[in-house]
């Protein structure tokens, strides 16, 4: 197991050190430079949807890679933070002159299809974007606490909190496509148009989104390191190392998991939202196993120790996948298991191990000066 | 039943319909055979900037071939090329050869979004046959609507939806049920009847018309039931059925549920051959069948517009065809069919307006006939929904349908019936 020799000594006390100075400018300038020159506004657009998959991916390292906290349901809070900004939206796109065509107009089509005749109550104050954007970080909050706290509180851990979550994203699952007039179904909630009057499908909106997208990713990845570095990022890595010591010293354990699975959920919710804002549809397939064990896939191809790597690795797997498809419609998928395989088989440690085996020394060597030992990336 | 001669009539052509009809045919009249793409320079039709070239055209094929739905969408996806195959050994569309680009919807919805919108942005296809769920449908529709791009979308499906970026080749709900309960209630003297689905909008929206005209009829609807998409224990419906005695069970259950549901009907001692009850579904083609197993619904009815046992002289040279591409052992079932007329009804369109461009397509789809359709004869509706026969099959045990039924006109598509909703 890869530890964090940086942080359990945290002998600097700089925020960054030099080679996560590197990696994050690395980053930085991938995304909001090279992509952006490089790509057009359909392929770029892309990119911020995998960049959405990544908030979910960097919040797992938190809970994962630092916590040991492996949950298989991150998409539970992905689609909760989805679903929120969703509603906002289509209400918006609701309006009686849109739906005109419909037996009640002024509620959203598929409410209309299943005979629902006035819009419910809990979707009304989803017409206010202030209470939206707040629920779009609250609602999964608030089940992250729920969950946690009766599991943690508990002292539920390891293999069964990862069954549990698994069985709540596959419940979440049922209950929305179950609730068919309510929740849009199995279809989802589609034909999203604007945001407060502002039209999210055009080209320049989608540029703007994805900037938005990768300065609230960086914000995230800026949170993430000031926990990481932190006392409280300390007592995780403990917790995930041995939890009985921690709590024999005294404090108590259940209240940094709890706290960190509702970070991780915050993540994923942000992502959520962003991805519902840039695709312009949120659907059941985003909340159950299937995507929240992929989710975990994208964590652990980029190393789950590292942060940086997690979107490193959110982008190549997703960059792979829309490449092989392309390419192999009808093969494509046998080109991710090769890609998944070899991660197992020749980097354990993810894309952050590459780095830190193969090019790490390369620099070492370049400047050869006495220097703190280094971190993970 | 056979068909022969297939002849258009119409249950109630409208003014409009009526004249947008003699535009066709005039136009039709002038359109020479074997058309050489230097009459239609790429300039004139080619406008806005699709993948058109001097002697080829791009359309795209978006079907999912991997995951849950493959089995239902690689029937659609056989059709097409089929149909493009056919196209081009004819000398292609306006003279040009049709080159497709395949992706692969993966069984996921917000993935056909996004090939969707990677074929009309990077490809620039001039056209795309493709989706099979509601639910990919609803996913690629704002796609299609904001890059203007132009779908041929086969399936069968509720309606209540009407894009003039999309051509439905398949039938909206009403055109799949009104026609088959009047014919259960006439020939059968059905009186009461048990609806029940899978849970999702096409089950619930069409047995909602079924049960509006199942009541105006004044006959009765003695249960409803859905059940979840995968759902493989009916053995509760069974027994309610089996309680209520309904004349008929209208079933529309979706996808590998069929399995369990007809095998479960059987086991529980319901011969659906002695009809008591009858069994009617639309979700049941032969398709299903090789899932189902042809003993497990002998004697049931399917009510739809094309069965591959049809005996007219277009089904007869479109089974051969499609037998020689890919094998004798595979079937074709309803969406199978109305895949196949996606690629025709485009060129037909192209050629109509003399040019790939989407707008004039759009334009041009109303009024477009097929007379070579293997279902017999089709007609494009004002509305992008095809004017189609209703046909009822019996089931037989080698999972063929016999037909016993076709509607003597064709029936008007209406996707927001009125008096229905």
């Amino acid at each position: 197991m890869t530890d964090f020799p940086s942080m359990a000594t945290g002998r600097d006390g700089r925020f960054l050190n030099r080679t996560e100075m590197l990696g994050a400018a690395a980053l930085a300038l991938l995304v909001f430079v090279l992509l952006p020159l490089a790509l057009d506004p359909f392929r770029l657009n892309l990119f911020g949807k995998y960049l959405t998959y990544a908030f979910v991916a960097v919040g797992l390292v938190l809970c994962w890679g630092a916590g040991g906290i492996l949950s298989l349901g991150q998409g539970i809070f992905f689609g909760l933070g989805g679903y929120a900004l969703a509603m906002f939206l289509k209400l918006e796109a609701s309006t009686p002159e849109a739906t005109a065509i419909q037996s009640t107009p002024g509620i959203p089509d598929f409410m209309d299809w299943n005979q629902i005749t006035a819009l419910p109550g809990w979707w009304q104050p989803f017409h206010s974007l202030t209470f939206t954007i707040i629920a779009v970080v609250a609602v999964p909050v608030i089940f992250a606490f729920i969950i946690g706290t009766a599991m943690f509180r508990r002292r539920v851990g390891g293999v069964y909190f990862s069954i549990i979550t698994q069985a709540i994203a596959a419940i979440l699952t049922i209950l929305i496509i179950g609730q068919q007039g309510y929740t849009g179904g199995v279809n989802g909630i589609t034909d999203l148009r604007t945001l407060n009057g502002w039209d999210i499908r055009t080209d320049e909106a989608k540029t703007v989104l994805y900037f938005v997208n990768g300065a609230l990713l960086f914000g995230c990845l800026a949170l993430a390191q000031f926990v990481r570095r932190s006392k409280l990022g300390r007592i995780l890595i403990a917790m995930r190392d041995r939890e009985d010591r921690v709590r024999f010293s005294g404090y108590d354990v259940a209240s940094f998991k709890i706290f960190v699975f509702c970070l991780g959920a915050a993540f994923a919710a942000i992502g959520g939202a962003m991805f519902t804002l840039q695709v312009g549809f949120m659907s059941p397939s985003f909340v159950g196993i299937v995507p929240s064990i992929e989710m975990v896939i994208f964590c652990a191809v980029g190393g789950r120790n590292s942060i940086l790597g997690a979107v490193w690795g959110t982008l190549l797997v997703n960059w792979a996948k829309t490449t092989f498809s392309e390419g192999f419609p009808e093969l494509w998928q046998f080109g991710m298991g090769a890609l998944f395989i070899a991660v197992v088989l020749v980097f354990p440690d993810g894309l952050a191990g590459l780095w830190k085996q193969h090019v790490e020394p390369l620099f070492a060597r370049l400047k050869p000066r006495p220097s703190a030992p280094q971190p993970a990336e | 039943m056979t068909e022969k001669t297939p002849k258009p009539t119409f249950a109630a052509p409208s003014r409009r319909a009526f004249l947008t009809a003699s535009a066709a045919l005039s136009a039709s009249l002038f359109l020479p055979k074997g058309l050489r793409a230097q009459d239609f320079p790429t300039a004139a039709v080619n406008t806005t900037g699709l993948a058109v070239t001097d002697t080829e055209v791009t359309v795209g094929i978006l079907h999912s071939v991997t995951g849950t739905m493959s089995i239902s969408e690689t029937g659609s996806v056989q059709a097409e090329k089929l149909a493009i195959e056919q196209i081009n050994k004819m000398g292609g569309v306006l003279g040009r050869q049709i080159k497709f680009v395949q992706e692969d919807g993966a069984s996921d919805w917000p993935t056909f979004a996004e090939k969707a919108r990677k074929l009309l942005v990077d490809n620039k296809v001039a056209s795309v046959m493709g989706c099979w769920t509601s639910a990919s449908r609803k996913a690629v529709l704002p796609v299609f609507e904001q890059y203007n791009g132009m779908l041929y979308y086969p399936t069968f499906y509720e309606g209540l939806e009407q894009s003039p970026n999309v051509i439905y080749t398949g039938q909206e709900a009403t055109q799949q049920i009104i026609a088959g309960l009047d014919w259960v209630t006439k020939t059968k003297g059905a009186k009461s009847f048990y609806l029940l689905g899978s849970d999702y909008i096409w089950p619930r929206t069409s047995n909602k018309i079924a049960r509006k005209h199942i009541e105006k009829l004044g006959l009765e609807v003695v249960g409803e039931e859905y059940y979840p998409l995968g759902h493989t224990q009916f053995n509760s419906v069974i027994n309610k059925i089996k309680l209520k005695k309904p004349d008929v069970i209208y079933a529309i259950v979706v996808g590998g549920s069929n399995v369990a549901f007809y095998k479960q009907l059987k086991a529980a001692g319901i011969d659906m051959t002695k009809e008591k009850p009858l069994l009617l579904t639309i979700s049941v083609t032969e398709d299903e069948i090789l899932g189902i197993g042809g003993e497990n619904i002998d004697g049931a009815y399917a009510c739809m517009k094309y069965f591959q046992s049809l005996d007219n002289p277009n089904n007869v040279d479109f089974v051969k065809a499609f037998k020689e591409m890919y094998g004798n052992d595979i079937v074709i079932g309803d969406v199978t069919q109305a895949a196949y007329l996606g690629p025709w009804l485009w060129k037909a369109a192209v050629e109509k307006a003399g040019s790939f461009d989407i707008d004039k397509i759009k334009e041009a789809s109303p009024g477009i006939e097929l007379p070579t359709a293997p279902e017999g004869y089709v007609k494009v509706h004002e509305n992008h929904h095809l004017w189609s026969k209703t046909r009822v099959g019996h089931a037989q045990a080698d999972g063929q349908y016999k037909v016993v039924f076709e509607t003597s006109d064709l029936v008007e598509p209406d996707p927001f019936p009125e008096g229905y909703q």
